[in-house]
C-alpha cells in the first residue's frame, strides 16, 4: 500500500492557542513545521468565555508578547472592549483583559497561520506517533537549560534517564511526516466527552471532532494519561436580555493594548458594554433542588474540575452562605446576538438550567442558543516534563496547553510558545528557554506543572507569583524582551524600540533625582496645597515623588527642568515618535515606569533581595542521572518523590510536596561533595 | 586552593575540661599568628620555622597591657601560659589549611586568655562548626563524617518536631511556629482576597492587620529582648547545687563531670564564688551552678558568695539540695529550705558512707517547720501545703566520695524533665547570634509592613514585607531552606570541633 510520507523539522498536533504559538515559533525560527488540526475552521478557537487576559491572564499574555508571541497581537487586533483591571490596587496586581470578537479573532489567526512561511496547516487527526529507542550511551541530549550554572556539565542533560526520541507522527489516514521534533497541543480533544444532565456526546467542545486514537499509541511509549474536566456556561440570544435590570460595564477610555509592538493610537476605539447581574436565593434553589441530576455530583463524570472556575453548581454548594452570585453578560462578538453567560457555567440537564438562568434579573425571558455543558479528555500530570516541556525521557517530544493539565487560553498560549521555542532550540542546537520564577509568570506557570502535584486543571493567579512586584504587566517588555530578541522572535526594530525605552526611563529616573528643590515659599507653598509635610532642606524631586500624597504629575509645576529636558532628543533618529511627543514630553508608558521605579523603590529593592535569596537555590543544579538511592540519610518519602520528579535543581527539590528542608540539606551536602570530588 | 581565606580560631576543647586546652588555628595566617605570641624560653621567635607536624615547646607571652614586642623576654613580659604547640602545614591538616593548635595547661581562664590573644593578632573566632566546614569545603571530610553530619541534621529536626511532647528545645520553636501561623494566615487572607475579590473583602483590613503587626512586633520583641538581658547565657536547665559548707556539693558536681573541676578540700568553704559548668545528662542540657556553702559567717568573702547563692537559688529552674547526713540538720538547714521556697528540688543525701545522723524524715519535718514559719494561719492548709511540697520532693541516697548515687540522680533529672516538671527557661534559646539577627529581621519586615499602612499603600504591598517576616522566623526553626545551607548545617557541629 503506498501512502504519503513527507519530511519536515517540527510537528504541532492542534492548533488551539497552544499549538498556533508553538507552530508560529517554530516557524519563524526557519523550521519546516506542519499544524494539523481536526478542523482547520477551529483553529484559535475560543470555546469558553469571550476575552482575553484577566487577573494575573493579563501578565502571561504580556510577557508572551515579550518574548515574540501572537496572542497579544491578536486580540489588539480583534477586541471589542479592553479593561484595566485593579487599577485601584498596587502595580503589580493591574491586569489587563479585553473582549474578543470570538470569530474575529479566530479567522485573525488563521490568517496569521497561513501567511507564515515554512508553516503548513493540516486538517487531519494525528493517531499515532512514531519514535525509536535509544541506547542511553551512544547519545544524550545536548541541552542545558539557559542562565543557569553548570550549563556545560553533560551529567546535567538527561542522559541514562530517556529511552526513546520521536522521529514522526502518523494520521488517521495513514499519511507520515518524519520530522525532528513534535509538539502536542492535544487541548480538551483526547477522547473528549461532552455532558449536559444526562445527555452525553463524545465530542470536542464545540461539537467538534474528538481525537480518539492518540490516547493509545502516548500510552504505549510509556506516557500517563489522566482526565480532567472543564465546563462552559450556556450562551443566550442577546434579543432576549433585558439590560435594563442589569448594571453596563464600559470599557477603559484610554486603551492600552496588550502587544508592545502595538502603538496605542492605533487601537482607540467606540467599544461593546458587558453587564452585570446576580444569581439570588431562586437560583440557588433550584440548583440545589436538582444536585443529584448533576453529571459531577451524580458521579457520573470521573475527571477532576478547576477549583479556581467553579461551575454555578460548585460555588452554590461550596460559599452555602453566599445569598448570590455575580453573573456577566458578555458579548460573543460584532456580527451575531449571542451572550456569554460569564459565572454560571454548568453541567445541569437542559431543562434545569433554562429554570436556573430564567430566575436571573434580566434574563426571565431569555432563550438559549447554546446549552452549558462539561467536557471530559485525557491529559497528562506534567511531572512527566523536564521545565523545557520536553518529556523527559522522550527525546524531541515537547508537550504544551491544556494536555499538560493546565486550564485557561493564555496558560495553553504561553506553554505552546515555549515547548514550540525549545523544541527549536533542541533542533538547532541551542540554549532552552527556561525562565524561573522570578523572571516571570510564565516561569512561575511552568514550574508550578512541572513541579508541583497538580490534581485539577492548574489556573494562573496573581498569588502564585512570590515576586509579583518585579512581575508586572506594564514591565513585562523590559524583562523579556531581550530573551525573545536573543532567540530570533523579536525583530531588531522592536528590540531597537526597546532599548530607546529604556535609556529614556533611565534618563528621566536620574534627572528626577538629581533635581534638588529648596525649602523656598513657593515649594512650601506647593506642598501646603497638596497637604504634603513642608520641607527641612532642599530635596530631590524623586523624594517628593515617593510621598504618598505625591505624583510625577502633580510635581510638574516645581519641576521647571521637564519641558526642556527632552527637547533635543525629538529630531534623533533612534528616539521612537511612540516615547517622546513632537514638543518633547515624555509618553505616558515613560512616565509609567519612572514612576512606579521611584515611588515602589524600597519595596522593589526588598523583593529584590528575596529573589536572590531565591536564585541561590535555584543556581544549585541536580546531575540528570543522579542515583537518589546513592543519597544517604534522604527519608524514604523524600527520595520516592525525587525519583518520581527529578528536579532539575535544589530549589525545584525544595518545592516538591514531601521533600522536607532537612531533605535538601542532605542532598545539598551530597551534591556539594560530589562535585568536589569530580 | 582552599575556599575561604580569612583565619579563623577558637578553642577546641571542652571548656570544662581543666586538663589540657587546645586552641586552634586554621588559615593563611595560622602560622604567623603563631610565630608572633610564641617564644622560646629566651624569648625567641621560632614556630615559623617549625616543621609540620612537629611539637614545639614554648611560651605564650605578653605585655601587661596585651602589646607584643618583637623580641621578648619571657622575663621581662608577662607569661601566660606554659605550651605545646603542633604545626600543621596545607594542605595536610585538618582543615587542608595550614593550622596551629596551642595546647594550654592553665585551665580554663588561661585557655581563653590565649584564645583572646590569637584574636587579637588577625585570627577571627570560628562560627561554631566552621573548622568542619572548612575540611569539608576543602575536600577533606570523607563520606562516613558527611553521612553524620547528614545524621546529626534528621535527628535535629525529628527533635523539633517532637518538640512539643519531649520539651527539648521546645518553647522557642513552638513559639516561632505560632507566630509564623499568624503571619501566614494574614498572607493568605491578603493573598485570597486578591484573587477572589467577588467573595473576600478587605474593607477595614488595614486596621485589623496594623493591630496584629503591633502584637507581633510585641512578640517578637519579647524574645530579642531575652537576648539583650543576658540574664541566662548559655543554654539549658538552670540547676542550682545548694548545701552547708563541706557538705559534698562540689565533689558532687565532680562527679557529674567526671573530673576534677571545682577545687575540693577538707576545708570549710573552699568554694566561695560560685562556679558554673554546662553538662549534657543523658541528652538534657544542664547549666549546673556550684554555689559556695551556707552558713552564718563572719568572712565578708564567703558572705559575698552565700547571697549569690540566694540569687541563683531564686532564678533556679532546678535546686539539688546537698545534705551532709553525718551531722545533724540546724539553722543553716533551715536557711536553705527557705531558700528552696517551692521550686522543684532534689535532695541528695549524700555521705551515705558515713554514720548517718540525718534521716528522710528530718528533713520532712524540718521543711515542714520552715513552712509552718512562713505560713502560720490554719493547721489544715499547713497539711495540704506540706503534701503539695513532698508530692514535688525527691530524695536520693549518694556518697560523692565513693561515686554512688550519680546513676539514680541522672534517672531522677531525666524523670522531671520529660514528665515537663522542670522546663528550660524559654528565654535562654536566643542566645545564638543567628536567631537573634532573624528575630531582628522579622521585627524589621514587621515595621515595614505597618509603614505601608500608615503610608496607605494598596493591600498587595503588604505581603512582600510579612512573607519576608515569615521566611526570617521559619529560618530559625528549619521550615525555611536558607541560602547559607552548608553554614547553616555546620554549625551544628560545637566550636571548634
Amino acid at each position: 500500500m503506498s501512502e504519503i510520507r513527507e519530511k519536515v523539522d517540527v510537528c504541532v498536533v492542534g492548533a488551539g492557542h497552544a499549538g498556533c504559538e508553538a507552530a508560529l515559533a517554530c516557524a519563524r525560527l526557519g523550521l519546516e513545521t506542519v499544524i494539523f488540526t481536526v478542523s482547520v475552521d477551529s483553529i484559535a478557537l475560543m470555546p469558553c468565555n469571550p476575552n482575553v487576559g484577566g487577573s494575573s491572564k493579563g501578565h502571561l499574555v504580556r510577557e508572551l508578547d515579550a518574548l515574540g508571541g501572537e496572542m497579544g497581537k491578536n486580540i489588539d487586533k480583534t477586541f471589542i472592549q479592553s479593561k484595566m483591571l485593579n487599577v485601584s490596587k498596587g502595580p503589580a496586581v493591574h491586569s489587563l483583559r479585553a473582549q474578543a470578537d470570538k470569530a474575529e479573532y479566530s479567522r485573525a489567526m488563521r490568517k496569521v497561520l497561513e501567511s507564515q512561511e515554512h508553516l503548513t496547516i493540516k486538517q487531519a487527526e494525528v493517531c499515532e506517533l512514531l519514535w525509536e529507542e535509544i541506547n542511553s550511551n551512544e547519545e544524550h541530549n545536548n541541552k542545558s537549560f539557559t542562565g543557569q550554572e553548570n550549563s556545560n556539565d553533560d551529567s546535567l542533560n538527561g542522559k541514562g534517564l530517556i529511552d526513546k526520541r520521536v522521529i514522526g507522527v502518523k494520521t488517521f489516514t495513514g499519511a507520515i511526516y518524519e520530522c525532528k521534533g513534535v509538539v502536542l497541543c492535544t487541548g480538551t480533544y483526547l477522547r473528549a466527552r461532552c455532558l449536559c444532565g444526562e445527555a452525553i456526546t463524545y465530542t470536542g467542545p464545540n461539537g467538534l471532532q474528538a481525537a480518539t486514537h492518540l490516547t493509545d499509541s502516548l500510552k504505549e511509549m510509556g506516557i500517563e494519561l489522566r482526565r480532567f474536566k472543564t465546563g462552559t456556561p450556556a450562551r443566550m440570544d442577546g434579543r432576549t436580555i433585558d439590560y435594563s435590570k442589569m448594571e453596563e460595564q464600559f470599557g477603559d477610555e484610554r486603551i492600552i493594548p496588550f502587544s508592545f509592538s502595538t502603538d496605542p493610537e492605533s487601537i482607540q476605539k467606540e467599544q461593546a458594554s458587558c453587564w452585570l447581574t446576580y444569581t439570588n436565593k431562586a437560583t440557588h434553589d433550584i440548583i440545589r433542588a436538582n444536585l443529584d441530576r448533576s453529571p459531577i455530583y451524580a458521579g457520573i463524570i470521573e475527571g477532576t474540575g478547576p477549583r479556581y472556575c467553579p461551575s454555578i453548581e460548585d460555588k452554590v454548594v461550596k460559599f452555602a452562605e453566599k445569598e448570590r452570585h455575580q453573573v456577566f453578560l458578555e458579548p460573543e462578538g460584532l456580527h451575531t446576538h449571542e451572550m456569554y453567560v460569564g459565572g454560571m457555567s454548568s453541567s445541569l440537564p437542559e431543562d434545569v438550567q433554562l429554570a436556573m438562568y430564567r430566575t436571573v434579573p434580566g434574563l426571565e425571558h431569555c432563550k438559549i442558543v447554546r446549552n452549558a455543558y462539561a467536557i471530559e479528555y485525557d491529559c497528562i500530570n506534567a511531572k512527566q516534563l523536564n521545565p523545557s516541556l520536553e518529556f523527559k525521557k522522550i527525546k524531541g517530544l515537547f508537550a504544551g496547553g491544556q494536555f499538560n493539565g493546565s486550564s485557561g487560553y493564555e496558560e495553553a498560549a504561553c506553554q505552546g510558545l515555549v515547548a514550540g521555542i525549545n523544541a527549536a532550540m533542541e533542533i538547532q542546537g541551542r540554549d532552552f528557554l527556561v525562565m524561573d520564577r522570578s523572571e516571570s509568570y510564565i516561569g512561575v506557570l511552568i514550574d508550578d506543572l512541572v513541579t508541583k502535584d497538580n490534581r485539577e486543571p492548574y489556573r494562573m493567579m496573581t498569588s502564585r507569583a512570590e515576586y509579583r512586584l518585579l512581575l508586572r504587566q506594564d514591565n513585562a517588555d523590559r524583562r523579556l524582551r531581550k530573551k525573545g530578541y536573543e532567540i530570533g522572535l523579536i525583530t531588531e526594530e522592536e528590540y531597537q524600540d526597546l532599548l530607546c525605552k529604556e535609556k529614556l526611563i533611565e534618563l528621566e529616573i536620574a534627572r528626577l533625582k538629581e533635581t534638588k528643590v529648596g525649602a523656598n515659599k513657593e515649594i512650601q507653598s506647593f506642598l501646603e496645597r497638596h497637604e504634603s509635610m513642608s520641607l527641612k532642606t532642599a530635596a530631590s524631586l524623586a523624594e517628593l515623588i515617593c510621598r504618598p500624597e505625591l505624583d510625577y504629575a502633580m510635581i510638574e509645576e516645581i519641576d521647571v527642568g521637564r519641558a526642556e529636558a527632552y527637547k533635543n532628543y525629538c529630531s534623533m533618529e533612534q528616539v521612537r515618535s511612540r516615547y517622546l511627543t513632537a514638543d518633547g514630553k515624555l509618553s505616558k508608558e515613560i512616565i509609567d515606569q519612572v514612576e512606579i521605579e521611584i515611588k515602589y523603590e524600597g519595596y522593589i529593592v526588598r523583593q529584590k533581595r528575596q529573589v536572590e535569596q531565591y536564585k541561590k537555590l535555584e543556581k544549585k543544579m541536580i546531575p540528570a542521572d543522579l542515583n537518589y538511592d546513592d543519597v544517604p540519610s534522604l527519608r524514604l518519602e523524600a527520595r520516592q518523590k525525587l525519583k518520581e520528579f527529578r528536579p532539575v535543581s535544589l530549589g525545584q527539590a525544595s518545592r516538591i510536596s514531601g521533600v522536607s528542608p532537612a531533605d535538601v540539606s542532605v542532598l545539598h551536602i551530597y551534591l556539594e561533595r560530589r562535585q568536589r570530588n569530580s | 586552593m582552599t575556599f575561604q581565606n580569612d583565619t579563623i580560631a577558637a578553642i577546641a576543647t571542652a571548656l570544662s575540661d581543666s586538663g589540657i586546652g587546645i586552641v586552634r588555628i586554621s588559615g593563611d595566617k595560622a602560622i604567623e599568628i603563631a610565630d608572633i605570641l610564641i617564644r622560646s624560653k629566651s624569648g625567641k621567635r621560632f614556630i615559623a620555622s617549625a616543621k609540620s607536624h612537629t611539637i614545639q615547646y614554648g611560651f605564650v607571652v605578653c605585655e601587661k597591657d596585651g602589646i607584643l614586642e618583637n623580641e621578648m623576654d619571657t622575663k621581662s613580659g608577662k607569661m601566660i601560659d606554659e605550651v605545646m604547640v603542633s604545626v600543621f602545614r596545607a594542605p595536610k591538616s585538618y582543615t587542608k589549611e595550614d593550622v596551629v593548635e596551642i595546647n594550654c595547661h592553665g585551665g580554663v581562664l588561661v585557655t581563653k586568655k590565649v584564645l583572646e590573644l590569637v584574636l587579637h593578632s588577625g585570627a577571627r573566632l570560628a562560627e561554631p562548626g566552621e573548622f568542619t566546614k572548612r575540611a569539608f569545603l576543602n575536600g577533606r571530610i570523607d563520606l562516613a563524617e558527611a553521612e553524620a553530619v547528614m545524621d546529626l541534621i534528621h535527628s535535629k529536626n525529628e527533635m523539633a518536631m517532637k518538640a512539643s511532647t519531649s520539651q527539648l528545645r521546645g518553647d522557642l520553636s513552638n513559639k516561632i511556629r505560632l507566630l509564623r501561623e499568624e503571619i501566614l494566615y494574614e498572607i493568605a487572607f491578603i493573598e485570597s482576597a486578591l484573587d477572589d475579590p467577588e467573595h473576600i473583602s478587605l474593607d477595614g483590613y488595614p486596621e485589623r492587620l496594623n493591630g496584629k503587626c503591633d502584637h507581633l512586633i510585641s512578640e517578637v520583641q519579647r524574645l530579642l529582648d531575652s537576648a539583650e538581658n543576658g540574664r541566662m547565657v548559655k543554654e539549658g536547665i538552670s540547676t542550682v547545687i545548694l548545701g552547708k559548707p563541706n557538705a559534698g556539693k562540689s565533689s558532687l558536681l565532680n562527679m557529674i563531670l567526671g573530673q576534677e573541676r571545682a577545687i575540693v578540700t577538707d576545708v570549710a568553704g573552699t568554694t566561695r564564688d560560685a562556679l558554673e559548668e554546662y553538662v549534657n545528662l543523658r541528652g538534657i542540657h544542664l547549666n549546673m551552678i556550684d554555689t559556695a556553702g551556707i552558713r552564718d559567717t563572719d568572712d565578708l568573702v564567703e558572705k559575698i558568695g552565700v547571697e549569690k547563692a540566694r540569687k541563683y537559688a531564686m532564678d533556679a529552674d532546678l535546686i539539688l539540695y546537698v545534705v551532709d547526713t553525718s551531722v545533724a540538720l540546724d539553722d543553716n538547714d533551715k536557711e536553705i529550705l527557705s531558700m528552696i521556697n517551692g521550686k522543684k528540688t532534689i535532695f541528695l543525701l549524700n555521705k551515705s558512707d558515713l554514720e548517718q545522723k540525718v534521716s528522710e524524715n528530718d528533713i520532712l519535718s524540718l521543711l515542714h517547720f520552715v513552712e509552718d514559719g512562713n505560713q502560720k494561719d490554719s493547721m489544715k492548709e499547713n497539711s495540704l501545703k506540706s503534701e503539695k511540697m513532698e508530692s514535688g520532693i525527691s530524695m536520693i541516697s549518694t556518697s560523692a566520695a565513693l561515686g554512688e548515687g550519680l546513676d539514680l540522680l541522672e534517672k531522677e533529672i531525666e524523670k522531671l524533665f520529660f514528665h515537663g516538671d522542670v522546663k528550660q527557661n524559654d528565654q535562654v534559646m536566643i542566645t545564638n547570634l543567628r536567631h537573634k539577627q532573624e528575630l531582628e529581621n522579622a521585627k524589621n519586615a514587621l515595621l515595614l509592613v505597618k509603614k505601608s499602612l500608615e503610608d496607605g499603600m494598596p493591600e498587595d504591598f503588604y505581603s512582600i514585607d510579612l512573607m519576608q517576616a515569615y521566611a526570617s522566623l521559619g529560618s530559625i526553626v528549619g521550615e525555611e531552606v536558607g541560602d547559607d545551607l552548608v553554614d547553616e548545617i555546620f554549625s551544628k557541629f560545637c566550636m571548634g570541633k
